[in-house]
């Protein structure tokens, strides 16, 4: 398990490194000059080439990039030049609310779609499942900024019971979560949809399977034998979803943070894109990327510890 | 009284009728055997026993076990006595088996679920598994079954079934899917437990030789119903049911193979030697290997038929994927018809010339073509062929079927039609040599007595060379002039068939030829019978 995770961590820091070049490699050979991108056509020679020597343009490609990834590695991420505040600062304040929202929403669809999922596959082709399934038809169907509308107008507009958005920050934790509660309900009803279908189909491969038959025949009731023999047997595709909807949903979420006016890294990049802020570009894809690649290698080792003929593969 | 009695038991399953009045009884400490072919009702019986028949069965008739009838138990009842008053061993120990779960504990699970505390039920579990055979030592209960052999993981499902000291054991087919060597001590293994204990066993089984020395009766059945029963000694003598003869015939039965006309050599495996990598403990570990094939050489001459025989585990496979170009060898060479075989390189011809039967078949077809495709498939390797249809067509009335099956989907066909299509799909090449993989393994014996004659047939008429691949002497004595054993990836003896089972040279031999279950000798009265 041990040998297992230290190769799954040493593909990490290679993924790591690749990324970060062809990161670098894009915004470098995007066409046009980025100071000159950043000041608009009619600015002055002289004001463009302060810009190249402030953003380091005017030194060589390879010192570039390694002054970017020393900065990545040592948390300098430079200076945005929209806004001109530190990038890092930038996007921790953006990070301490996209994290929380994406877990939140992360725990909710998956609390969401567990009981979901087994109960539909415990009663599978009986009114039971197929009221569930359509629900979960329903929640696929239907966008999630829609749900978020939904969600506004009920328990923002009338029963007042939270805000209808906007974020006050952590110093009231209480307020905080409260603020994030109808975003992460939003974001987790498709998701839960989405991954209590998933987990039906895995149940009802896995139910078929010999050793399902095994249990019963030791005396576990049959859903004694869904619950201690097929739940973990069915992990490995549910945790595959687990894993892209985490990515997704970091990022991702950029039209719920609209709606609910949330300052999340969603559009802190949208507003980089805009601006041509390509430090902050640079820097927040460079971080999105990371996050993948860690659920990525946490996926990997989720596989391992579920099932243990993964954990001998080379 | 007795400890299991069936009475007047009908199931239908969506309506279709499986079991028909089937009555049994089973005394404390006896060994029933439950005999007959795939579909006749052997399974439903045991599935019916443990209330594990699949939804939509319906069951009439009565089953007691100790007085309890259990056909009108409620679900939960029934869950209290499977595994605490009754157990089943299964037949497939690769799939019967958590895969993430460690065998001590599902094993401890049966105990846990009677309220055992979890460390007592561990150390009974312990004691359970090392009383079924699995040395502490080598194969702990902290393992899981992947890391076990085919044997260990039935010795885990028969720890399984009696850790909780039922009264009634159901095996079904325990040991079917094991080799000779294992099913030999398998069954020893479950025969011993039984008798210690003084459980009841049914053991269900389509091969007769492994009632034979080992079963008190046997009851036959066919088509859901019983056809004869009685103690084995005299069933075994008297046969008085059409179909008992017919299993009878069919399982001693020895195709017609007649001398064979041999050629100059065809296939040549000279010095191959292969290793598998094996997992390193740790990242900087040096790389350790597996030899799985040592330094092995093999001739087969155009026109001959040659067995290869070993137990699991002996290489037999990565010989064969050797041969047939799937893998290369790491030292030494394979040529066909001078030749090389190479696994990197497309080479049509030599495809062409030799064809391949695999064990399974249900596993090796597409199912959503017809049969017609399926046979048609390796005329690619021919190029353009006109004349592709009559060549599916006499390929196929070649096997036994009917050229207007080709229009059929192959779901209609049972397992032992669906080996004949493979080997119809192997011939349509016009092939030099076809190697069979356990081509007959999967098949029970009426069935397998029609391939094999099938077989012996296309050597007398078309010369066809083949390599018959085994784990069963028996099976190749009827059809190999020569036969090569194997044993830990070398091959310790290869002579001709008589020759070897008159005075077999090497232990490796010894040892297949006293695994092999066999039927006592031919009684008397019936040789006399027309």
């Amino acid at each position: 398990m041990l040998s297992y995770a230290l190769r799954r961590l040493v593909s990490l820091a290679l993924s790591l490194a690749v990324a970060s070049l062809v990161v670098f490699l894009v915004v470098e050979v995007a066409p046009g000059d980025p100071a000159r991108y950043m000041l608009g056509t009619g600015a002055q020679e002289d004001t463009v080439a302060a810009l190249r020597a402030e953003l380091g343009l005017d030194r060589p490609r390879v010192e570039r990039y390694l002054a970017w990834v020393g900065g990545l590695l040592t948390g300098d991420l430079g200076t945005s030049y929209t806004y001109r505040t530190p990038v890092a600062q930038m996007v921790a304040d953006r990070l301490w609310v996209s994290l929380p929202l994406a877990l939140f929403a992360l725990a909710l669809s998956t609390l969401l779609a567990f009981p979901a999922g087994l109960y539909a596959a415990a009663r599978r082709g009986r009114a039971g499942d197929v009221a569930v399934m359509g629900a979960t038809q329903l929640g696929i169907a239907v966008p999630n900024f829609w749900f978020a509308m939904l969600l506004v107008l009920l328990f923002a507009i009338n029963l007042g019971w939270f805000g209808a958005g906007g974020f006050p920050g952590w110093s009231d934790p209480l307020a905080a979560i409260k603020a994030l509660t109808l975003p992460a309900v939003a974001l987790a009803l498709p998701q839960a949809a989405i991954l209590a279908r998933v987990l039906r189909s895995a149940l009802i491969d896995v139910l078929g399977e010999d050793f399902i038959r095994t249990a019963r025949a030791k005396g576990l009731t049959r859903f004694q034998a869904l619950w201690r023999h097929g739940v973990r047997n069915a992990l490995i595709p549910v945790l595959t979803i687990v894993g892209l909807q985490f990515s997704f949903l970091l990022a991702g979420a950029i039209i719920i943070e609209q709606v609910f006016f949330l300052p999340g890294l969603g559009r802190l990049i949208f507003q980089a894109i805009s601006a041509r802020d390509l430090i902050v570009v640079e820097s927040v894809v460079m971080l999105l990327v990371f996050a993948v690649i860690l659920v990525t290698f946490l996926t990997d080792l989720a596989y391992a510890w579920v099932d243990p003929r993964l954990r001998r593969r080379r | 009284m007795s400890l299991l009695a069936i009475r007047d038991l009908s199931v239908t399953i969506g309506g279709r009728p499986v079991l028909d009045r089937v009555s049994l009884d089973l005394a404390p400490g006896e060994i029933l055997a439950l005999t007959g072919e795939s579909g006749s009702g052997k399974s439903m019986t045991a599935l019916a026993t443990m209330g594990l028949l699949p939804q939509g069965a319906r069951t009439e008739g009565a089953i007691r076990l100790d007085g309890t009838d259990l056909t009108t138990l409620p679900e939960a009842a029934l869950c209290q006595f499977r595994g605490q008053a009754m157990g089943m061993v299964f037949q497939e120990p690769m799939t019967a088996l958590n895969p993430v779960q460690r065998i001590g504990d599902q094993v401890a699970e049966v105990l846990t679920l009677r309220g055992a505390p979890r460390a007592e039920a561990r150390r009974r579990a312990a004691d359970t598994l090392a009383r079924m055979g699995l040395d502490p030592e080598r194969v702990p209960p902290s393992r899981f079954p992947h890391e076990l052999s085919g044997g260990q993981r039935q010795r885990v499902g028969i720890a399984m079934a009696v850790a909780a000291r039922p009264r009634l054991l159901v095996a079904d087919e325990p040991t079917t899917a094991l080799d000779v060597t294992t099913q030999a001590r398998i069954l020893d293994l479950l025969v011993g437990v039984v008798r210690d204990e003084g459980m009841g066993l049914l053991l269900i089984t389509h091969d007769l030789a492994v009632v034979h020395g080992r079963a008190d009766r046997i009851a036959v059945m066919q088509t859901g119903r019983i056809v004869e029963e009685g103690p084995v000694a005299r069933v075994f003598a008297e046969r008085r049911h059409a179909y008992t003869r017919a299993l009878f015939a069919a399982s001693r039965h020895r195709p017609a193979l007649g001398p064979a006309r041999t050629y100059g050599p065809l296939l040549d495996v000279a010095q191959v030697t292969r290793d598998y990598p094996l997992p390193r403990p740790h990242p900087f570990a040096k790389a350790r290997k597996a030899r799985a094939l040592e330094d092995v050489s093999l001739t087969i001459r155009a026109g001959e038929r040659v067995g290869l025989v070993g137990p699991s585990g002996c290489g037999k496979s990565t010989l064969t994927r050797a041969i047939l170009g799937l893998e290369r060898p790491d030292a030494g060479s394979v040529t066909l018809g001078g030749r090389p075989v190479r696994a990197d390189r497309r080479d049509p011809d030599l495809r062409r010339r030799m064809q391949a039967v695999f064990q399974d078949p249900y596993g090796s077809f597409d199912p959503r073509q017809p049969v017609a495709r399926l046979v048609a498939e390796p005329l690619h390797l021919l190029g353009r062929v006109p004349d592709a249809p009559d060549r599916v067509a006499r390929a196929l009335t070649a096997v036994g079927l009917a050229p207007e099956d080709g229009a059929r989907s192959i779901h209609a066909f049972s397992g032992g039609q669906r080996q004949r299509i493979a080997i119809a799909r192997a011939l349509v090449t016009g092939p030099d040599l076809v190697v069979f993989d356990e081509a007959v393994s999967a098949l029970d014996v009426r069935v397998r007595a029609g391939i094999l004659d099938l077989i012996a047939g296309l050597s007398r008429e078309e010369g066809l060379a083949y390599l018959f691949i085994t784990h069963d002497l028996t099976v190749a004595r009827g059809l190999c002039d020569r036969i090569v054993v194997m044993e830990a990836g070398r091959i310790v003896e290869d002579r001709a068939t008589e020759d070897l089972f008159a005075a077999p040279a090497h232990p490796a031999t010894e040892r297949l030829i006293a695994a092999a279950p066999t039927l006592p000798a031919q009684h008397p009265s019936e040789e006399e019978r027309p």
